[in-house]
């Protein structure tokens, strides 16, 4: 048989096609497995980052001195290359999950600090007044004032850094655990188009599904944003 | 801490600054790659902000661009275009630089323009000046500051993804890390990753201080 006709017969896996539905179906469990383990490193990352995130903006809020440090330090935390923050951090936790846990937490808490002392920058003084005028003490004013009113600041904070980790996520190949990017990085070593489009084409999904999830969470937690005006 | 010294170590060792794979020309090949990305970029997304942002049509286009930019991961640009039709080589390096170049610029020279004063704006053509006039003399230098924050992003951007070039492409700094993780050789993955560090931080400090001196404003201002 001439080797155009055997490629015809052979299916888009010999053809090495870009989409290729034999490709998803017979490798069906290792995309699974990976999108796991994306959406596992980008949760527990933007969740580590968020729970730093509030007491160091707050900290940064309350003590100006403490704020250009804080806000100083996380703009030089971002300018440090993925590639490069995955290596520094080599020495202390090795070719593990947890390097890339490290990195994605330090990136996504650099813009969740942002946007915490930025919301609480944007209480309004006049109703921080008056709520201390009706007697909130520090701490029900911070929780069930100041908090809330930030809220959407933070939120918008949450979506960023959620959408810039499961992007980032794919770098972790390097260390072998890059979720979809390690598919990504062994079709790059194989050049298996299937395999490189489907993995691009489901971390984006993942990014949009991501953010449109955080959008109706957020609509859920501040419930007054969609009063009628 | 015998790791810190081993990358000490790996700095004073005098062949790692000579030839192909030397600290100073893979500092000229990131330095090279990073500056033909960013023309480029400049070259498309200024001239479009500008216009885009005059006429104040494409908002949503230009503000979008960059939340669709970060949600694409770069590395996974950067291996489709080299397994793609560009094939290996700086065509697809330098292209993929230029795609995540461009949001960052778009969308803040976008917003700068629009940010500007329309009383302002309709004192200009009060007066009789042309649009191309109100562009250049009233527009774009108050536009200044936030268009170069965006090229400023949009260079650390291209700064880190050139890193990662290494990887499909070669060339760069980040050759220096892959290097290291080939060999399993710790020392030269964080002597790598230091000078990645480094020429991305001196990056941003060069785009601060450039942003600083061309914002004709805030010049005024600190000589008042």
């Amino acid at each position: 048989m001439p080797p155009d006709l055997l490629a015809q017969s052979a299916g888009c896996l010999q053809r090495n096609d870009w989409i290729c539905g034999d490709y998803v179906s017979s490798r069906a469990e290792l995309i699974l497995s990976s999108l796991g383990q994306h959406v596992t490193l980008t949760v527990v990352s933007v969740l580590i980052g968020l729970l730093l995130a509030l007491p160091l903006g707050l900290f940064a809020f309350r003590f100006p001195t403490a704020r250009a440090f804080v806000l100083g330090g996380s703009t030089v935390l971002y300018t440090i290359p993925s590639l490069a923050m995955f290596s520094l951090l080599l020495p202390f936790t090795g070719l593990s999950a947890t390097t890339v846990v490290v990195g994605l937490v330090l990136y996504s808490l650099t813009i969740l600090v942002r946007n915490v002392v930025a919301g609480l920058q944007a209480v309004p003084a006049d109703v921080v007044e008056s709520a201390v005028g009706t007697g909130y003490g520090p701490l029900s004013l911070l929780m069930r004032v100041m908090l809330p009113l930030a809220l959407p600041t933070i939120f918008a904070g949450v979506r960023v850094a959620t959408v810039s980790t499961v992007a980032l996520v794919t770098v972790g190949a390097i260390l072998g655990n890059g979720g979809l990017g390690n598919l990504i990085y062994s079709g790059l070593r194989t050049q298996f188009q299937a395999e490189v489009l489907t993995a691009t084409v489901i971390v984006v999904a993942l990014a949009v599904v991501a953010d449109l999830l955080l959008v109706l969470v957020q609509r859920s937690l501040t419930p007054w944003q969609r009063a009628p005006r | 801490m015998s790791a810190l010294s081993d990358v000490l170590d790996w700095f004073a060792d005098s062949s790692h600054w000579e030839g192909t794979g030397g600290v100073p020309n893979r500092l000229l090949e990131h330095l090279g790659l990073t500056a033909a990305a960013l023309g480029i970029a400049c070259a498309v997304a200024v001239p479009l902000a500008l216009w885009l942002g005059h006429l104040g049509r494409g908002g949503p286009f230009a503000i979008n661009l960059s939340n669709i930019g970060r949600a694409v991961p770069t590395f996974a640009i950067l291996v489709l275009l080299a397994i793609g039709p560009l094939g290996f080589g700086p065509r697809a390096t330098v292209t993929a630089l230029v795609l995540f170049a461009i949001p960052p610029i778009l969308t803040n020279g976008y917003v700068g323009m629009r940010e500007v004063d329309r009383d302002i704006v309709e004192a200009a053509r009060g007066v009789g000046l042309g649009p191309l006039q109100i562009v250049r003399t009233v527009e774009l230098p108050l536009a200044v500051p936030l268009l170069m924050n965006g090229i400023r992003l949009a260079a650390v951007q291209v700064v880190a993804t050139a890193t990662i070039a290494a990887l499909v492409a070669g060339g760069g700094l980040g050759n220096i890390i892959l290097l290291g993780f080939g060999t399993q050789d710790q020392a030269t993955v964080v002597a790598g990753a230091v000078l990645v560090a480094a020429f991305a931080l001196a990056v941003e400090l060069l785009f601060l201080g450039l942003g600083r001196r061309l914002d004709p404003v805030g010049r005024l201002r600190r000589r008042a």
